[in-house]
């Protein structure tokens, strides 16, 4: 058998087999955001309650949200009323892991709201994100797609799920000091994650289409409005700790109305712009893999021997 | 160990789709669904270019990341290394498509016939053609296969054995059998020529091999 020919070189024209996906659409978009925003906020549920705070809203409304997107995603596969085949590989697949653990964090984080101690909260929320790992890790072990494949994407998912659920908890719940500081560092992760996922995949050759989708306008203003989301936050978290009086007095308004409503405009941001990007990367930057020829071989041969 | 194979000789192959049609004639596959697939890719910058015809399709991995990331266990692998689907297993979760490097899946999620909304007599007639909801790929056509073996006859030897588009291939550039076969066919192809595999960095091991000798550019 002869040894197979150097393979990486790359030739013009080859990019021509790659094609946007079309079989996950708003529906899987929904799952991702909702299986990410519902751990963000039983995440922000449990800082809550560990540090006596109110929390049952962004529990319920996190647990919700994750059995909301679970029944986008039913919505979507071909055979719903086989639903349940979906557990039937724990062994290596990543969407059967995330549907054991959506198994355990739904009746656990309902568990959680009614028995009302911090413990339980805090046990829903470890596996929430397992549950969110699990997402993350759909999209890496999906081969067929650059942009998803890549190893950063993992903690792109994570950060991204808590600083939506760290943004919307300041809408459903009051802005306690620790309640910004979480969505305020889950807002930098992400911010982080991102930078750290886009660089990579700008170093992987055939992704252009994908990093154009990133480089349109409208992930601009994603892009933009997250930004602004964190800035409206870490100042809320400013104000409402350290200089209230030189901020507010100036413009006459009193800090007890404006900084949660500050707060509130900065979590609303930072959770449309994630969402945003979410929307993009499942379905619009989502294109499979270049065939890539090793060589382009000449045409026209005696017969082959064999034949 | 049986491990069935295909082999495109790209040197001749010329792009005529035949293999096309008659895996699209003998499966019943959706408008839209192909199957077996020939790429007509340009290679090149002007005016030093070169047309290359490239035979694809599932390339039923060693290692396939279909398999391992199924959810429902529908897809496997069997003993002889092609991998299948089990129609009353699959979710049509998709997910499976989204793990192959190859693009080698699809799915419909309504009938779809040639000629409108009911299928043909052909149509209707054909495996393919009840699919709906679910994921389809190319089998090798492992009913004839089996329908072959069954009869003492030799896949890839054996026109009733082997796949519909090696069958039909006007040119010679397709082949298939048991590359543990030594003095088979694929065997010696692929000790005779120089070849390769596509997306071979991925690890997934395919079995479908790609003859050349000579680089066009």
């Amino acid at each position: 058998m002869s040894e197979p020919i150097a393979t990486g070189r790359r030739r013009a024209g080859t990019s021509t087999t790659s094609q946007r996906q079309r079989y996950w659409d708003l529906r899987a978009a929904g799952n991702f955001i909702g299986g990410g925003t519902g751990t963000g906020l039983i995440a922000a549920a449990a800082v809550a309650a560990a540090s006596g705070a109110p929390y049952h809203a962004a529990l319920m409304l996190g647990v919700a949200l994750i059995a909301t997107g679970l029944a986008l995603v039913w919505l979507e596969i071909g055979k719903p009323w086989r639903a349940l085949h979906v557990f039937f590989h724990p062994r290596t697949s990543w969407m059967t892991r995330e549907g054991i653990v959506a198994g355990a964090v739904i009746p656990l984080g309902v568990v959680a709201a009614v028995v009302s101690r911090p413990a339980p909260v805090v046990i829903t929320a470890g596996l929430a994100v397992g549950f969110l790992y699990c997402q993350a890790r759909i999209l890496r072990a999906a081969r067929g797609i650059p942009a998803w494949r890549r190893r950063e994407i993992v903690a792109l998912i994570l950060a991204a799920g808590l600083a939506e659920g760290g943004g919307l908890a300041l809408l459903v719940e009051p802005a306690s000091g620790g309640a910004l500081g979480f969505a305020l560092a889950a807002g930098l992760a992400r911010e982080a994650a991102w930078r750290v996922y886009h660089a990579g995949l700008a170093r992987e050759a055939g992704t252009g289409t994908s990093l154009a989708v990133f480089a349109s306008p409208v992930a601009r203003r994603l892009r933009a409005l997250h930004r602004a989301g964190l800035a409206l936050i870490a100042a809320t978290l400013i104000a409402a700790t350290l200089v209230t009086p030189i901020l507010v007095v100036p413009i006459s308004l009193d800090p007890a109305v404006i900084v949660p409503v500050l707060a509130m405009v900065g979590g609303a941001l930072v959770v449309a712009s994630s969402w945003g990007m979410k929307i993009l990367l499942i379905t619009r930057a989502a294109f499979t893999r270049a065939l890539s020829l090793p060589v382009v071989p000449i045409r026209g041969a005696k017969k082959s021997h064999a034949h | 160990m049986t491990r069935y194979v295909m082999v495109a000789d790209l040197r001749r192959c010329v792009g005529c789709q035949t293999c096309t049609a008659a895996c699209k004639e003998g499966n019943g596959t959706p408008p839209g669904v192909q199957w077996r697939r020939v790429l007509d890719l340009e290679a090149g910058t002007y005016p030093d270019v070169s047309r290359v015809f490239v035979p694809t399709g599932c390339q039923h991995c060693a290692n396939p990341p279909c398999l391992e990331v199924c959810p429902s266990t529908a897809t496997r692998q069997r003993e002889d290394g092609i991998i299948t689907i089990a129609d009353d297993l699959c979710i049509g979760c998709s997910y499976c498509i989204m793990a192959c490097p190859y693009d080698a899946r699809s799915l419909v999620d309504q009938p779809r016939y040639a000629f409108g909304a009911t299928p043909t007599e052909a149509e209707a007639a054909r495996p393919g053609a009840g699919a709906v909801g679910i994921a389809s790929k190319c089998t090798f056509c492992a009913g004839r296969i089996d329908a072959g073996t069954a009869r003492g006859l030799v896949p890839g030897r054996d026109p009733d054995a082997t796949p519909l588009c090696v069958n039909a291939c006007i040119s010679g550039a397709l082949s298939f059998g048991d590359i543990e076969d030594e003095s088979g066919p694929v065997a010696t192809l692929l000790a005779e020529n120089r070849w390769f595999r596509l997306q071979e960095r991925e690890g997934t091991e395919p079995g479908f091999y790609y003859i050349w000798d000579k680089e066009a550019l």
